[in-house]
């Protein structure tokens, strides 16, 4: 018996090509989430500045609702509850897959509520006088937004929008409750089987480390030379 | 469309005996808080020395910081929580292993999401504490230094606690995080309000009673925080400061 | 060119402005002046639209500015605006400011907004800055700037609300010149400035507001000559011997 336990990597190797395809899952589930969460959150925060107050209440309590709840809580609703749901409404036959559509779904609509967070912070700090001169120049709403003040609020934004991002990409190992062979449920599974969990966790752990802090390190060069411009 | 409404089970004696389905709500939120408050206690303490490191005319000192921020920042919580979970144990002298895996599970499960949940939410800390205590107008280090301070006089009485008040609205939403992210801690088995909710919908087969009853306990558990961190905010404010009245 | 009409309005309890009544017509250079707080930036912006008010008229070119009906995007395309903090886009280029709204709202084509950007450009000396962002320029530059943007839309009357009040002294001069220049040129004019320099050079009527009411009305020599009210006399007592 050893005191000291005794690394064996030998599993890596033979599982690359579906760790790869779990990889792949990892990023289009972020991706899609990032892309509809930036939309949706766009439409929230103006909503939220919006002077009608049906509007205005409407996303400040979806925001705070989906604040309020852990994602995994989400994610279950969005795999155990909203299926079923979906399923005696449409018709669905019975136990067609919507884990995946679930997954980018419950991603999607909670990270919206983030993202509607930083991007409302970030339209309101464009001065109010950009609008009054968008308006004195005979611009509409709709074109004073949408030339003037997105445009600079979005500027001011992308660091934040991207480290949110990141954040998103670590949470997307968070569809395990589902058992989705994402990046992370891969290597659970190839750990799991060949009795090396120690390894691939570790070797997971790793994988995500490289890749979120390169990406951290690069969204913080661009801050820099933010500032410097 | 055919479904049987019936909050009443919530009442019902639990299959499993004695308890209340309620019973198990309640024993649910009491771990996520206990599991929350012990972390964050541990997340504060760490954070603090990690943050000032950061801030302090060192490069080794500052160098470990760093690094222990960008560690704990840049692995999903998930995969921190298997590594103090599967992993550390394993890790052990065998011993001391061994001694570790025969004690109690529930143990077991709670120290690991307790430590996880601490050193995770510490990095995060250190880093508005980092911010605060750069926020703070330059003269003031130089102020206390001028009349005699030492460096660590200078963080201990003039710059923490000054650091410590303007973070204070960040620091909530940590807390308001740390209780978010104890639900991770239903992946190990930990019987906390997220596990006791997927317990509920086995049990009962009251699916959407089950979940909204949790989801209104997390809704619950925010605005009682989200209260309490407004009065601390208050109380704490500096007259004559920005934010304050 | 701009008739303003018994024009009154409230913050909440707060009365801003009171049966303001006054006029503008085709040619002409008005200065509102007055202390701070007097109402008189409510006022200007109440010409435009910018700022809603609860009684009263404003009609500009004939179009009344409060009817519900008027399209006020339309309206504001042809009365040109500068502001106090100048109010340029700081994410587009200096040609870019020039011809945005020349292509959205009046559907230019590009070659002829930015041939019309360039001449501007030209006229209030900052050619060469074209391609520049107007965190490049000087203050007074990009005012300068803000003026032809406004004029890049040939407006038929032009609001200028502090024009200078944010500028260093030294840089006051060239918008002052520019404006000045614009005035001789015949544009409708109505300015809320404290230089009383350029009153004086310029402009053929002053009003004088205080405390959201419109004092004075009078052609300029009468009112530097012997201002009819005491509260016009202490204010320009207190601005002219500095």
């Amino acid at each position: 018996m050893h005191e000291i336990y005794e690394f064996d990597w030998s599993s890596i190797p033979g599982a690359l090509p579906y760790l790869m395809h779990g990889m792949v899952i990892s990023l289009e589930i972020t991706a899609s989430a990032v892309i509809f969460g930036i939309v949706w959150g766009t439409l929230l925060a103006m909503m939220r500045l919006s002077s009608i107050s049906p509007l205005s209440w409407f996303a400040a309590g979806y925001v705070n609702l989906f604040r309020s709840i852990p994602l995994v809580m989400v994610l279950l609703w969005f795999f155990l509850i909203i299926p079923h749901l979906l399923e005696t409404i449409f018709g669905f036959p019975r136990g067609t897959d919507l884990r995946f559509g679930s997954a980018i779904a419950g991603f999607a609509l909670f990270e919206a509520a983030y993202y509607a967070e930083i991007i409302r912070a970030g339209i309101q700090s464009v001065p109010k006088g950009q609008i009054s001169a968008a308006n004195a120049l005979g611009m509409t709403y709709g074109q004073g937004m949408w030339l003037v003040v997105l445009p600079q609020a979005f500027r001011n934004m992308v660091p934040l929008l991207l480290t949110q991002a990141i954040i998103l990409f670590q949470d997307t190992s968070l569809v395990y409750v589902s058992a989705l062979a994402d990046f992370f449920g891969a290597a659970y599974k190839v750990g799991d089987r060949d009795g090396r969990l120690v390894e691939m966790l570790l070797f997971a752990g790793a994988v995500y480390f490289i890749i979120c802090f390169a990406f951290s390190q690069l969204v913080r060069y661009y801050q820099k030379k933010l500032k410097v411009a | 469309m055919g479904y049987h409404w019936n909050w009443g089970v919530f009442l019902q004696p639990s299959a499993t005996g004695s308890d209340t389905y309620l019973g198990w709500m309640i024993s649910g939120v009491e771990m996520t808080v206990a599991l929350s408050l012990s972390a964050w206690v541990i997340a504060l303490l760490l954070g603090a020395v990690v943050g000032v490191l950061r801030t302090v005319p060192s490069n080794v000192l500052s160098g470990f910081a760093r690094a222990y921020v960008e560690l704990f920042r840049n692995i999903p919580l998930l995969v921190q929580l298997f590594i103090w979970y599967f992993v550390l144990p394993e890790l052990l002298p065998v011993s001391l292993g061994n001694a570790y895996k025969q004690s109690n599970p529930v143990v077991q499960q709670f120290l690991s999401a307790m430590l996880c949940l601490a050193l995770f939410t510490s990095a995060r800390v250190a880093e508005q504490v980092r911010s605060g205590i750069n926020s703070l107008p330059r003269g003031q280090k130089n102020a206390a230094l001028a009349i005699g301070f030492t460096l660590p006089q200078t963080y201990r009485y003039v710059m923490l606690p000054m650091a410590f008040r303007l973070i204070v609205p960040p620091l909530t939403s940590e807390f308001l995080n740390i209780l978010k992210n104890s639900a991770v801690c239903s992946t190990i088995g930990l019987l906390e309000l997220t596990a006791q909710g997927r317990q509920l919908l086995d049990y009962t087969a009251q699916p959407y009673e089950s979940f909204i009853a949790v989801t209104l306990a997390y809704l619950l558990l925010n605005t009682v925080v989200m209260f309490g961190m407004r009065w601390v905010e208050a109380r704490m404010r500096v007259p004559g400061y920005i934010g304050s009245k | 060119m701009i008739i303003i009409d018994n024009v009154s309005k409230r913050y909440g309890d707060f009365q801003v402005l009171t049966d303001c009544t006054t006029k503008v017509g085709k040619g002409e250079v008005v200065v509102v002046c007055g202390p701070s707080g007097s109402g008189k930036s409510t006022l200007i912006k109440c010409v435009n639209g910018l700022e809603p008010f609860h009684r009263g008229e404003i009609k500009v070119n004939g179009v009344s500015v409060g009817d519900p009906k008027t399209v006020l995007a339309k309206l504001r395309a042809h009365v040109g605006m500068v502001f106090q903090n100048f109010e340029l886009f700081p994410h587009m280029t200096i040609m870019e400011n020039l011809t945005v709204a020349q292509l959205k709202v009046l559907g230019r084509e590009k070659a002829e907004a930015e041939e019309r950007g360039k001449q501007l450009l030209d006229r209030v000396g900052l050619g060469a800055q074209a391609l520049k962002y107007p965190g490049q320029l000087s203050g007074g530059q990009q005012q300068r700037v803000a003026i032809a943007r406004a004029l890049a839309m040939d407006p038929v009357c032009m609001l200028f609300d502090e024009p200078t009040s944010a500028l260093d002294p030294e840089m006051i001069n060239e918008v002052l010149d520019v404006m000045t220049e614009l005035a001789q040129e015949g544009m409708t004019m109505m300015c809320v400035t404290h230089e009383m320099g350029f009153a004086r050079r310029v402009a053929h009527r002053v009003v004088f507001m205080d405390h959201g009411c419109i004092v004075e009305d009078d052609a300029k020599e009468a009112f530097f000559a012997h201002p009819s009210s005491e509260r016009a006399r202490q204010f320009l007592a207190k601005i002219l011997h500095h």
